[in-house]
């Protein structure tokens, strides 16, 4: 996600470096190609008329000029306002007060709303809740049927509901069997509406006022143009929502919609889902985001992740195998299993500085079912094999292939991508592994 | 199902309009009768009536502004064709786009033949029609079965674009099926199975899960075997960035082609309107998978931009088909460029 942005930022501040000494011209031009760069990323118009003009303001003062490395200087300052843009601290969902919480989801038609009922569902019960699903979408055919598919997938128990149940009857029966279940949150999904939707709308006003949700979340495709910030302001005027949930980052889309709708509504975007699995659901840290959006990766997210899966001892004897040149096979392998707990490969190598802006290495993730058959070639190795993969010839491959159950092309295609892999760990090893303060690699 | 009805009904008076469900049993007994001579009553009129209606929103947003911008002015000077720019960009136009309208706006406004601010109206509409024109073999939905795979990301509304599409196709006395191969998303067969029996249309299902080539492939067979005219394969959304499901997309398409040559004969990609610059990303990906041969835009009544028509007909070159503009059955609508321009410029 923000890969576009990044890239085109990346380019100006390539350029604003090789410059050496800024005049005001090389900056004001650097700031009008950073205004075009937000605007096809989807930025909102205002959003950035306000954001170039407070860039310039401090960028063509002294901060900058006098400065030693002056184009640093403007890569911070456009860091600090991106943070300021996507609101400054990482809100948590709110679900003190009385007993079931509720969590509303509104939003329009496919956004993602029943999807992301079910993600938060899951989240919230690894972090020791009893949540409990009420799908009170009772118009788009089948939306019940997809909500309860979903929860029992997750093994969470949702609400009975039917199409012939008005969905504030849904709303208020659903919190009450909640309650006597030993449920401590309900999470309502409802209808997809227009903002502009007044009957809907009211339909909304009045689920809200007979359960009084702790949390009133719109949910917005990450996608969205120039529209996000009257969609949210909308939602925000009649219903006073609580927060957003932004879905479907992990596609290409630029981030317009989260870097615009924290600075028109003020309402903080909490969550984010990142990809069609149930578990690819984030909170959302502004700074990160930044980070990512600017190419410093994301270690922070990264390093969380891991340690809510890797084994440390591993991971320690990882990284010295890292920084040594000793990753062999059998690391590979250790390594898929790890990520394999994590998310998707792809997830977790955009996380990481200076990777996003390696060109080779697109394409190169494989996907989970790709995953499983790598796992299989390497287990019909020999340890030797294993340890040393040049020593794998021929007539080794075809064995190994048949073991596997796989093609001799399949093994070769692993072994050129283990090749670049080690190609590519090097050229890390030179330059950006110092840049990692010790003991901070997340492997 | 009647209290069901009820409430579709009341979300949006629409579905009397050949869903309630009197008329879908009509239609078991009638067989066809009964929308055909809907379709005949409906006048010209009436249609370009609710285009323009329904593109209310998108004649609000950037033609009003446009409309203040330029009254009041006698002349054409720079700050106002940078505000023009802004009201450009601000419907979704995109910024390439803007760019190359304004460019000949500019040049037009330098040789003088642009003066006043009405000329400059008129040929800003007259280079939006220009660039919404895409040179395009209409749809014949010939030879039969005529095989159209919808395809795009999630949540654009293929479904629902189907089930209108299937409506649309009905009424001219098409026998139409539908193949459920969107076998991942849960309850997505239900929903097009219900959409299915209260058009009276036929649905090939298998069960979620299965290989959606080897539904597409079956669906075939059985479109064949009951001589259908039309047959629409409904797919998974996925992101146009997902490599592997493009691939499965890639092997859906080969799997059709196997069964009926020269088929699918229409790939049509579903974008929704609110959707920013990223809809060229997503036709672009979704052009190099699979060919995409014209597009439906959904949800444009939804929206006050609009302006991502224009960018996608003119840097894809993909013809638009089809426009959503609300949740009527008839309001999936054959595209027609001038048509659309009168709607949203006119008064």
């Amino acid at each position: 996600m923000f890969d576009n942005l990044s890239q085109r930022l990346d380019a100006v501040f390539k350029k604003l470096k090789g410059y050496g000494k800024l005049s005001e011209e090389n900056i004001q031009e650097g700031i009008r190609e950073v205004r075009l760069a937000l605007l096809e990323a989807d930025v909102n118009y205002i959003v950035v008329k306000d954001f170039v003009a407070r860039i310039r303001e401090r960028a063509v003062g002294q901060e900058v000029m006098d400065s030693l490395t002056p184009a640093q200087q403007v890569i911070k300052i456009v860091h600090e306002e991106l943070v300021k843009l996507l609101g400054r601290h990482n809100q948590n969902l709110n679900l003190a007060g009385r007993q079931p919480a509720v969590i509303l989801l509104v939003g329009l038609q496919g956004s993602g709303k029943t999807t992301t009922a079910a993600k938060i569902a899951r989240w919230l019960r690894t972090r020791g809740r009893k949540p409990y699903l009420s799908p009170a979408d009772v118009y788009r055919p089948a939306a019940i049927e997809q909500l309860k598919t979903l929860g029992a997938q997750l093994n969470i128990d949702v609400f009975p509901s039917d199409p012939s149940f008005s969905p504030v009857e849904i709303a208020r029966r659903s919190v009450a069997k909640a309650e006597a279940s030993g449920h401590d949150t309900v999470i309502l999904d409802t209808a997809g509406r227009l903002h502009i939707d007044e009957e809907l709308m009211t339909e909304l006003k009045d689920i809200k006022a007979a359960v009084d949700p702790q949390e009133i979340l719109l949910v917005a495709d990450s996608m969205t143009g120039q529209d996000a910030v009257n969609i949210a302001k909308e939602f925000d005027r009649d219903l006073s929502i609580t927060g957003v949930v932004l879905t479907k980052l992990e596609g290409d889309a630029r981030g317009g919609a989260a870097l615009s709708i924290q600075t028109v509504t003020g309402r903080p975007i909490k969550l984010v889902g990142i990809g069609e699995k149930l578990d690819a659901l984030e909170s959302f840290h502004p700074d990160r985001i930044a980070n990512r959006i600017l190419g410093m990766g994301d270690v922070l997210t990264l390093i969380e992740k891991a340690q809510d899966t890797v084994d440390r001892k591993k991971a320690l004897e990882l990284q010295k195998k890292l920084k040594k040149d000793t990753f062999t096979l059998e690391d590979f392998r250790d390594q898929l299993r790890q990520i394999r707990k994590m998310g998707s490969l792809e997830q977790i190598l955009s996380m990481i500085p200076g990777l996003n802006k390696m060109k080779q290495l697109k394409g190169l993730a494989p996907d989970e079912k790709e995953l499983i058959q790598v796992e299989a070639i390497i287990n019909s190795m020999t340890p030797a094999e294993r340890r040393n993969y040049t020593i794998i010839n021929a007539s080794r491959r075809r064995r190994i292939a048949k073991g596997s159950g796989t093609t001799v092309q399949d093994v070769n295609k692993l072994l050129k991508n283990f090749a670049t892999m080690n190609k590519m760990l090097k050229k890390m090893r030179k330059s950006n592994f110092k840049q990692f303060p010790k003991g901070l690699l997340p492997f | 199902m009647k209290r069901w009805i009820r409430k579709i009904s009341g979300q949006d008076q629409d579905l009397e309009t050949g869903l309630s469900e009197e008329d879908s049993q009509e239609t078991v007994t009638e067989k066809g009768a009964a929308p055909e001579h809907q379709a005949a009553q409906a006048p010209r009129y009436g249609l370009f009536k609710r285009l323009k209606e329904q593109m209310g929103r998108t004649r609000g947003g950037f033609i009003r502004q446009m409309d203040e911008l330029l009254t009041g002015r006698r002349e054409i000077d720079r700050g106002l064709l940078d505000e023009l720019e802004e009201i450009l960009v601000m419907a979704d136009m995109g910024v390439g786009t803007v760019q190359e309208i304004l460019d000949r706006l500019r040049s037009e406004v330098k040789r003088h033949e642009i003066d006043d601010p009405e000329a400059l109206r008129n040929k800003l509409k007259e280079h939006i029609l220009d660039l919404l024109e895409v040179p395009a073999e209409p749809l014949e939905w010939e030879p039969a079965p005529f095989v159209v795979l919808v395809v795009g990301v999630n949540g654009v509304g293929k479904t629902t674009t189907i089930a209108k599409l299937a409506y649309l196709l009905r009424e001219q006395g098409r026998k139409v099926m539908l193949v459920a191969a969107d076998t991942f998303r849960a309850a997505a067969v239900e929903q097009l199975e219900t959409w299915g029996s209260r058009l009276d249309v036929p649905v090939f299902k298998q069960r979620t899960g299965t290989d959606p080539s080897a539904v597409a492939y079956d669906g075939m067979d059985a479109a064949k075997n009951r001589n259908m005219d039309v047959v629409i394969v409904d797919t998974a959304g996925r992101l146009h960035t997902k490599v592997n499901l493009m691939e499965e997309l890639k092997k859906i398409n080969r799997v059709i082609s196997q069964k009926i040559p020269d088929a699918p004969h229409e790939i049509l990609l579903v974008l929704d309107a609110t959707t920013g610059q990223n809809a060229i990303s997503q036709a672009k990906l979704f052009n190099e998978a699979t060919g995409v041969t014209g597009i439906a835009l959904t949800k444009l009544d939804g929206t006050a931009k609009g302006g991502i028509v224009v960018s996608i007909a003119h840097d894809l070159g993909i013809p638009i088909r089809f426009i959503g503009i609300g949740e009527k059955m008839e309001d999936l609508r054959p595209f027609d460029a001038r048509e659309f321009v009168e709607a949203i410029f006119s008064s």
